[in-house]
C-alpha cells in the first residue's frame, strides 16, 4: 500500500453521505505558476496590486461573454440536490466541496458587486466583499473541482459548476494567480507541441520501438507512422499514450485496428497532443490556440479524416468544441464526422465484420468499465444520444468474455470522476486526488467482491494515470486499470502483410 | 376614495412595473449574452424538438431534481403545482367575464393552496434538519419561504375563517386597468395578503426567483447536441478569427 501523510478514507459497501465538516480541505492548494509560465499564455506574472478591481472587471467581462455564467449565478435556489453529488465532498466532507458551496464562493462576490440585493443588503443574501481571504478560498477550492459535471446532471436548472470554476480560474489567471500544473503544460504545448514536452525525434524513436515490439510479439509488421503527408487519417492522441502504462498499450491497439482496416494513418509531431488544458483554465483564447494546431497539422499533412485517441477532456474539446474553435472542416472527407473517436472507428469496423477477435486472450481478466466524465456528460459517440456509453461497452463485449458493470448509480451519466480530472492531476494535490477517488474506488471494490472483477477499462489518459497512482492507496494494484484498446490489442487477430510473409519465407529458407 | 385604497393602488402599479420591467431586463440580458460553446449535459437531444421535450420534462416534472433528491422533488413539486393551481384560481379577480377553464379550475385552486403550504413547509424543514442544506441556506432563503408560506396561509385563512368581500377586491383590481381604483375592503388579513404578494412581485427580478426564466436559458439544458454537424460560434469568438 502506498504511503500517505493523510488519512485514506475507508471504503464501505454503500455510498454514505458524510456529515458537513467545514474546512477539512482549506489547506489544499496547488503550486502557483511562476511568471515565466504565465507570460506565454498572455497572463500577468504575479498578483497585481489593484487585483480586486481587475478581477471584478474581468468578472463583468465574462458575465457578458458567457450566458452560462450569468444564468447559473442568478438561478440557484439552494435546493440542495447537488450537495451529495460531488466526489470531492463525499471524499473530504468539506462543505465548500459541495457543488453549491463551491459556486457560492463566486456567487457571493457576484451578488455583492453585480446585483441590487447584494449591494443593498449583503448580509441578507449572503453577499461578501472580494477580500484576499475570499481570493485564497477561490484558489483553494476552484482547484478542488475536476469539472466533471456530475452536479449539472442533478440540478433542476442544469447549473454546471465546471463553468463557474473555469470562469474563476480565468479571473485568477487574469490577475496573475495561475496554477503551475496547467499553465506550465500549456506553455510546453506552445513551445514543444505536447503536454509532456516530448520533441519530434523522441516521438519517432518511441514509435519505431513500438513497431519492433509488435513485430516481435505478433510476427506482423504493424506501422506507427508520424508526419506522413498524404495519409488518410490524422490520429490525435494524448501524449501519455506514447510511453505511459497502460496508455501505450492503447496506442498499440489503435495501430492494430488501423492495420486491419487497411487505411493509411499518421500521427503529427506538430499536433502530438490531444489534450487541451485551455479548457481547464477556462480560457477560450488559449483553448482556441491549442486547438488550431490540429487544423494546421491536418492541412499540412493533407489528411482526409481526423480520429482522436482515448482521452476524456480532449474528446469533449474535440467533439463539442473543435468545430467552433478550429472549424470549418470543409476540406476533409464529408462522409465522416469530424472528428471521430477511435472507439467509433473500431466499433464501425466490428459492425462491418472487418475485425476478428480471439476473446480468450483476455480470459485472464474480469472487466468492468469506467465512464470518463467528459465523455459521459459532455460529448457523444455514434449517432444516438448515449452512444458514448454503449459503444465502449460493445467493444469490451466483443473482445472479452467476462464483463460486469459497476452499480448503476455510479456509471453512465451518473459516473463518478476518477478524482484527477480538470487540471488536478498533479502530485501537489495528492491528498485531494486520493480522497476524491473514493466513490469510484468504492464502486470498483464492490464489483471486485461481488463479481470477481479484476480490471477496470477506461478511455481517458487522465483517468488511467490517476488510477495507476491512486489505487495503491486503497490496497489495490496499479495495473488493475487498463486501456480499452489494450483489450482490443490483446484479442485482435492480425492479418499478415505481404512483407511479413516474405519475412517468414526468408526465415524458413534460412532455417 | 380612502387613503388605504390609494396606497394599495400605487403599491400595485409599482409592483407590476418592477416585476415586468425587471423580468424583461433580465430576459433580454440572458437572451443577448452569447453562449459561445456547446455545453449541453449529455446524453442530450440531437434535434430542436427533442430539446423542447427535454425542457418540458424539466419544467413540468422537474426531471433532474427527481433524479437528484426525492424529498426535495416531492415537496418542491407539490409547492409549485399548488402555486400554479392557486394562480389559475386567482385569475378570476383579473378578468371579466371569467373564462370557462378558470371557472372550472376554481375548486382545485383551493386544494392547490393547501398543497402549496404543505410543500413549502417540507422545503423549509429541510433547511433546518438536513445539515448540508442548512449550511447553504442564507437568511434570504428562509425569508422567501416565510413570505410564501405567509401568502398561502393568509389566503387560506380568508377562504375558510375570516372572509373578505371578494367582489370588492375584484372591482379594485379591474379598476386598476383603467386607472380608476374602486374601494378596497379594509380587512387586515386581506391587506396583509396583498402587501406580501406585492413584496413578492417586487423581489422577483432581484432574487433567486430568477430561476424561473433562468431555466429556459440554461445552456446545459436548452442546447441541441449537434456540434459536429453544425458550426456554433459566438459573435465575439468570430472576431478572434478575423484578427
Amino acid at each position: 500500500m502506498a504511503k500517505a501523510t493523510f488519512e485514506v478514507p475507508e471504503l464501505s459497501q454503500y455510498l454514505d453521505v458524510p456529515p458537513v465538516t467545514p474546512q477539512t480541505m482549506a489547506h489544499s492548494k496547488p503550486f502557483v505558476a511562476k511568471p515565466e509560465f504565465q507570460a506565454p499564455l498572455g497572463f500577468p506574472g504575479e498578483l497585481m496590486d489593484d487585483w480586486q478591481e481587475k478581477a471584478l472587471d474581468k468578472m463583468g467581462e465574462l458575465l457578458g461573454r458567457y450566458r452560462s455564467l450569468r444564468v447559473y449565478l442568478d438561478s440557484c435556489v439552494k435546493c440542495g440536490s447537488c450537495t451529495d453529488k460531488c466526489h470531492y465532498y463525499l471524499g473530504t466532507k468539506d462543505p465548500k466541496n459541495m457543488p453549491v458551496g463551491r459556486q457560492d464562493l463566486m456567487r457571493k462576490v457576484y451578488r455583492r458587486y453585480f446585483t441590487l440585493a447584494g449591494k443593498l443588503f449583503p448580509k441578507l443574501v449572503g453577499a461578501e466583499d472580494f477580500t484576499k481571504e475570499v481570493l485564497d478560498d477561490w484558489y483553494s477550492y476552484y482547484h478542488q473541482c475536476s469539472q466533471c459535471r456530475r452536479c449539472s446532471v442533478f440540478c433542476p436548472y442544469g447549473i454546471d459548476t465546471a463553468e463557474i470554476s473555469m470562469a474563476a480560474r480565468e479571473i485568477m489567471d487574469s490577475i496573475g494567480v495561475g496554477q503551475k500544473y496547467c499553465n506550465e503544460i500549456i506553455s510546453k504545448v506552445y513551445t514543444i507541441g505536447n503536454n509532456l514536452g516530448l520533441p519530434g525525434p523522441a516521438l519517432r524513436d518511441t514509435l519505431e520501438g513500438l513497431e519492433e515490439d509488435v513485430l516481435d510479439d505478433t510476427g506482423v509488421a504493424v506501422r506507427y507512422p508520424i508526419d506522413e503527408v498524404g495519409a488518410e487519417i490524422l490520429l490525435v492522441t494524448p501524449s501519455a499514450d506514447f510511453f505511459a502504462e497502460p496508455h501505450v498499450d492503447g496506442l498499440i491497439g489503435y495501430g492494430k485496428v488501423f492495420h486491419e482496416a487497411g487505411v493509411s494513418w499518421t500521427l503529427s509531431s506538430h499536433a502530438s497532443e490531444a489534450a487541451n488544458f485551455g479548457m481547464f483554465i477556462g480560457s477560450y483564447e488559449n483553448m482556441r490556440r491549442v486547438a488550431q494546431r490540429i487544423r494546421e497539422a491536418a492541412i499540412q499533412l493533407k489528411v482526409k479524416r481526423i480520429v482522436f485517441g482515448e482521452c476524456g477532456h480532449a474528446w469533449r474539446v474535440a467533439y463539442s468544441f473543435l468545430n467552433t474553435l478550429a472549424g470549418p472542416w470543409d476540406f476533409l472527407d464529408p462522409r465522416y464526422p469530424v472528428p471521430q473517436h477511435i472507439c467509433e472507428f473500431t466499433y464501425d469496423l466490428i459492425q462491418e465484420g472487418k475485425l476478428t477477435f480471439d476473446k480468450g486472450e483476455n480470459d485472464d481478466k474480469v472487466l468492468t468499465y469506467h465512464d470518463s466524465c467528459n465523455v459521459a456528460r459532455a460529448s457523444r459517440m455514434g449517432n444516438t444520444p448515449g452512444g458514448q456509453f454503449e459503444i465502449p461497452r460493445a467493444i469490451i463485449r466483443a473482445t472479452c468474455n467476462h464483463f460486469y458493470d459497476m452499480d448503476e448509480d455510479t456509471i453512465r451519466d451518473r459516473t463518478f470522476c476518477c478524482g484527477g480530472g480538470g487540471g488536478l492531476l498533479t502530485d501537489d494535490l495528492m491528498e485531494l486526488r486520493v480522497k476524491g477517488a473514493k466513490p469510484r474506488v468504492e464502486a470498483l471494490n464492490n464489483v471486485m467482491l461481488e463479481k470477481g472483477v479484476t480490471h477496470m477499462a477506461a478511455i481517458c489518459a487522465i483517468c488511467k494515470s490517476q488510477f495507476t497512482k491512486v489505487l495503491p492507496y486503497y490496497g489495490m494494484e496499479m495495473d488493475q486499470i487498463v486501456s480499452l484498446h489494450q483489450l482490443v490489442s490483446n484479442a485482435i487477430v492480425l492479418t499478415p502483410t505481404l512483407d511479413d510473409e516474405d519475412d517468414e519465407e526468408e526465415a524458413e529458407e534460412a532455417a | 376614495m380612502s387613503f388605504l385604497t390609494v396606497v394599495y393602488a400605487y403599491l400595485y402599479y409599482f409592483a407590476a412595473l418592477v416585476l415586468l420591467a425587471g423580468l424583461t431586463f433580465k430576459v433580454v440580458q440572458y437572451a443577448r449574452t452569447p453562449a459561445p460553446l456547446k455545453i449541453p449535459t449529455t446524453p442530450a437531444p440531437t434535434t430542436r424538438s427533442g430539446v423542447v421535450f427535454r425542457m418540458t420534462r424539466e419544467v413540468v416534472l422537474f426531471e433532474s431534481l427527481f433524479r437528484g433528491n426525492k424529498w426535495t422533488w416531492i415537496f418542491g413539486w407539490i409547492f409549485h403545482f399548488g402555486l400554479f393551481l392557486v394562480t389559475l384560481r386567482h385569475l378570476r379577480y383579473f378578468m371579466e367575464p371569467v373564462w370557462l377553464p378558470i371557472e372550472l379550475v376554481q375548486p382545485f385552486g383551493i386544494y392547490g393552496g393547501m398543497a402549496m403550504v404543505v410543500g413549502l413547509a417540507g422545503l423549509w424543514a429541510r433547511r433546518f434538519f438536513v445539515d448540508r442544506v442548512r449550511y447553504i441556506s442564507s437568511p434570504s432563503d428562509h425569508l422567501i419561504l416565510a413570505l410564501l408560506i405567509a401568502i398561502g396561509s393568509t389566503g387560506l385563512l380568508m377562504k375558510f375563517v375570516f372572509h373578505t368581500d371578494v367582489v370588492a377586491v375584484k372591482s379594485f383590481f379591474i379598476g386598476l386597468y383603467s386607472f380608476d381604483p374602486q374601494p378596497l375592503p379594509g380587512d387586515p388579513l386581506l391587506l396583509l395578503h396583498l402587501f406580501l404578494v406585492a413584496a413578492l412581485m417586487i423581489i422577483f427580478p432581484y432574487s433567486k426567483l430568477l430561476h424561473a426564466p433562468g431555466l429556459f436559458f440554461s445552456p446545459s439544458r436548452n442546447q441541441v447536441d449537434n456540434p459536429r454537424e453544425r458550426r456554433h460560434i459566438a459573435p465575439w469568438a468570430k472576431r478572434l478569427e478575423q484578427e
